[in-house]
């Protein structure tokens, strides 16, 4: 039976040891080379105040476990039945009212301590005032990809979001509106922030001040259908001189160049137009991605494949291939057609 | 104790045909054959939720894997969850219910047989109804599919829009259907407990057992006729031009979040409830020692009981409810830990200072401890709004409430099971495959949801049918998936074991544990009538007074 209690004891403490390992090593490491997505990585104040609150939280939990766990394993080791004594029945003891008062008291203390902690972190990151520098972003949720709008810019994107990094000295924070078109959503990029639902009907809002550079990932965090899956994110900080540069590159209407006419042709006088939008043409559908500057963005079906000419020409030709079920359906295009098509769209820088 | 067994004329006939036998089986309004019939009809939808989820864990054992397609894929998690929900946890319990709550009461039946048996045959006809859309989903022209809205089916996903044919609408009737099954059980199960206990069975005196599913059973009451009213709601969305979830037409999809997290978030403790009970009696049994602190557990269940009703909309922090609402559900949702834990202290006091045998059933109610410990540390993180932004909707929110259902509630189930299927069938369950069943599935069990955690804090959102590369989530699913393949085959060692001990097994006689309620002063199985004579109780501790004449409880209480 010692055998048995012991074994219970080493697999049962072992995986919990594992366990707490793993999120310590998740906290402590480089985040890219555990993930991009890592919550224990934080790049902005949101996602940093989560994190401390998550210490406190795990540093707490953890004690409690410890506690908890070598009662039971002390009381599991050491009144297990001795075959010297298996006729005699121990003491029957039925209850003290002291030890359940203290075992009410404490936890009712730790949950106070707890709830503190909470509702400031509540209260500090979802009552946030928006600061007049505040970058403005309307994030529209559709199956199974992304609308960007900027409306103090006049910019409309879709899938990669730009915003400026966030000086700490000039706090530059970037404020998103989320919207859905269709079903709920959820926007989340962990290293930025926690995620917060796109619910048609019901705009919400969160914001980030990421303080470095670069490209953070992240997906769709709530079940919205089929390719729910790839609904994938980026969120691109740029510093604020290469905001401004590409602001400017996206108010510019879209570019009109002659040698490719013939693809502009097919594009305005079949069904992309129902649900594509390009600046300067006829093409106004809102259904799909603005397609106004689409050459700028380096990913095409929401994330779900890189933004290269066959892959372009691919998406066109059977978008199941790359992303089944989604809205986008197979244009059934003759080659020459698809060509012209597909040049034309190589333009859209 | 053959003064309990009378004959009765016509009683038992040898060599029956097996239409007569079947004819018995699916007439009968005894609450032990219903409870027989719960659990066998739980095992089997426990054999198809689980084949489920293994498809879903080998499209996810790499990414871009394309072992089936996304709309597979998301009809899998939907009928995994609905499944294992509706038609096993909740049958199963039911059924163990049943079966021991007369017994253990000194009662010769529940008070409202037939509509014992009405109630079974719903919730039975729901499973069928859930899984007749795989054939039927798309009417009679169609190929034919399941429901693919996953179990909470929120809206607008459900609208006509979204989800085109039949399967959600199979959905929607299968689990109002049985839902109707369950209330009908509930009011059973009250009237029972309230109506129908023995001479001397005071209300303080009833075993811990029936008290927590008397508490279960209110539960149930409440919680089911919001769902219930949620699916009519949809239903006329649906069909009758309603708007109550059509956001387009001013409608509102946050409330059905509402209407289905006030059942949701209770159905927990609904389930886990029956657990504790399970635990009050096998813990001091196999202790040899009453339970610590008798009117604090009941008072901590009622407790549970009150707070769980007012924490739904702790699965909705991130749907963006002001600071005050997501304020309020952190604190009732910490609140109700602190019962919850007062439990976990009152077993360990009942362990402490006994004469602990570590027979399977301990083994499974020892896990179970130490994992719905842990699953309620990792829920007090998930209580910690701001935290749960970033844990909610992952994969460390599905380890943890896996963590309490298989965990905390399936352990449980298995301890009751090793425990009473010697009362239910006259025989003792193997030891030896007992054993072999309990390591494998603790090993299964914790390579799978220990380390489901871990992707879930590296941004993994679940309900997704791949995932790109690059991300660290590859060998840990593979990890998880292959400790989903250890635990399938520790339920193959255990319905092996359920079958080959009925016919097998070493005979159990009325008291194989030395046990104390009364279920075991009736001959194993119990007769029709399970008591010739109706007992007379003076303890909580029946046969303890009877086994111990020098020493009887009723001397303390």
């Amino acid at each position: 039976m010692q055998l048995v209690t012991n074994r219970i004891l080493r697999i049962s403490l072992s995986s919990v040891a594992f366990l707490f390992c793993c999120m310590a090593a998740a906290a402590a490491a480089d985040p890219s080379s555990i993930s991009q997505t890592n919550i224990f990585a934080p790049q902005s104040t949101p996602a940093k105040s989560i994190l401390h609150l998550s210490i406190l939280v795990l540093t707490i939990t953890g004690i409690i476990f410890v506690v908890v766990s070598t009662l039971l394993v002390y009381s599991m080791s050491k009144f297990r039945a001795k075959s010297a004594s298996a006729n005699s029945e121990p003491a029957q003891v039925y209850g003290s009212t002291q030890i359940e008062l203290a075992w009410t008291i404490i936890p009712i203390l730790i949950v106070v301590v707890l709830f503190v902690a909470t509702a400031r972190g509540i209260h500090e990151i979802q009552d946030a005032p928006i600061p007049a520098s505040a970058v403005q972003v309307t994030v529209i949720g559709h199956q199974f990809w992304w609308e960007y709008r900027y409306p103090q810019l006049g910019v409309v994107t879709a899938n990669e979001l730009h915003i400026p990094v966030s000086d700490p000295a000039h706090p530059r924070p970037t404020f998103l509106q989320l919207l859905s078109a269709d079903t709920d959503h959820s926007f989340w990029v962990p290293v930025l922030a926690g995620k917060t639902d796109l619910i048609p009907n019901h705009p919400n809002r969160m914001w980030m001040d990421p303080q470095h550079t670069g490209i953070f990932i992240g997906q769709c965090a709530q079940y919205c259908g089929t390719q729910h899956a790839k609904m994938l994110l980026s969120v691109s900080v740029d510093s604020p001189e290469d905001f401004a540069e590409w602001v400017r590159e996206q108010q510019r209407p879209a570019i009109a160049d002659e040698r490719v006419a013939a693809g502009k042709r097919v594009f305005e006088t079949t069904a992309c137009i129902n649900c594509h939008a390009i600046s300067g043409t006829v093409a106004n559908g809102r259904f799909g991605p603005d397609l106004t500057h689409l050459m700028s963005r380096t990913t095409i079906a929401a994330g779900a494949a890189l933004n290269t000419p066959e892959n372009l020409r691919l998406w066109i030709e059977n978008p199941d291939a790359i992303k089944p079920s989604s809205l986008m359906p197979a244009m059934h295009l003759s080659k020459s057609d698809r060509d012209a098509l597909v040049g034309y769209l190589e333009t859209l820088r | 104790m053959s003064s309990n067994a009378i004959t009765i004329p016509g009683g038992r006939v040898e060599g029956k045909p097996w239409v007569d036998t079947l004819h018995e089986w699916v007439a009968t309004v005894d609450h032990k054959r219903l409870g027989m019939l719960y659990i066998v009809y739980a095992i089997v939808f426990l054999v198809l939720g689980g084949i489920e989820i293994l498809i879903i864990r080998i499209q996810l054992m790499h990414s871009h894997n394309d072992f089936v397609s996304p709309q597979v894929f998301n009809r899998m998690f939907t009928m995994h969850g609905t499944t294992m929900i509706f038609f096993v946890a909740m049958p199963v319990l039911f059924g163990f219910v049943n079966y021991l709550v007369p017994l253990m009461i000194g009662a010769r039946d529940m008070a409202f047989p037939r509509l014992n048996a009405f109630s079974f045959w719903l919730s039975a006809f729901g499973g069928l109804l859930l899984y007749f859309s795989f054939l039927g989903g798309s009417g009679l022209y169609g190929a034919g599919n399941a429901p693919d809205v996953g179990w909470w089916a929120y809206a607008p996903l459900t609208a006509r829009a979204f989800s085109p044919g039949h399967s959600s609408d199979y959905w929607t009737l299968a689990v109002l259907v049985s839902g109707f099954g369950s209330i009908g059980t509930a009011i059973n199960i009250i009237a029972t407990i309230l109506c129908l206990r023995c001479p001397g069975m005071k209300l303080s005196r009833m075993p811990l057992f029936v008290w927590l599913n008397l508490v279960m059973a209110g539960m149930v009451l409440i919680v089911i006729t919001p769902l219930s009213a949620g699916q009519i709601m949809l239903l006329i969305d649906r069909y009758l031009g309603g708007h109550f979830f059509d956001a387009q037409a001013g409608g509102s999809a946050v409330l059905w979040m509402h209407f289905f997290w006030i059942f949701g978030h209770p159905e927990v403790y609904v389930l886990i409830i029956p657990c504790f009970a399970f635990m009050s009696e096998i813990i001091p049994v196999f202790s040899r020692k009453p339970i610590f602190g008798y009117p604090v557990m009941v008072a901590a269940t009622i407790c549970i009981g009150f707070v769980s009703l007012s924490v739904w909309a702790h699965h909705m922090f991130t749907v963006g409810m002001n600071s005050y609402a997501n304020s309020f559900f952190a604190i009732t949702t910490m609140a109700v830990g602190v019962p919850t834990g007062i439990k976990i202290f009152n077993w360990i006091g009942t362990m402490w200072g006994g004469r602990i045998l570590f027979k399977t059933p301990m083994l499974f109610s020892i896990a179970f401890l130490f994992q719905f410990l842990l699953a309620g540390l990792t829920g007090i993180m998930l209580a910690c709004v701001p935290f749960d932004w970033q844990l909610s909707l992952s994969y460390f929110v599905v380890a943890h409430f896996h963590y309490v259902i298989v965990g905390g509630i399936l352990f449980a189930l298995f301890g009751a099971f090793y425990y009473w299927y010697p009362k239910m069938t006259g025989r003792m369950l193997s030891e030896r495959l007992g054993k072999w069943h309990f390591w494998l599935f603790l090993i299964g069990f914790h390579l799978t949801f220990d380390v489901m955690h871990i992707p879930g804090l590296l941004g993994m959102p679940r309900r997704i049918y791949t995932y790109e590369p690059g991300r660290g989530w590859d060998t840990l699913n593979l990890i998880v998936t292959i400790g989903a393949f250890i635990q399938a085959v520790a339920i193959l060692v255990f319905v092996w074991n359920l079958v080959i001990s009925y016919f097998k097994g070493a005979e159990a006689g009325n008291d194989p544990w030395d046990a104390w309620t009364l279920e075991w002063s009736a001959s194993s199985p119990p007769l029709p009538y399970n008591f010739a004579k109706v007992p007379v109780v003076a303890s909580r501790r029946p046969l303890w007074d009877l086994k111990h004449p020098e020493d009887p409880d009723s001397q303390y209480e």
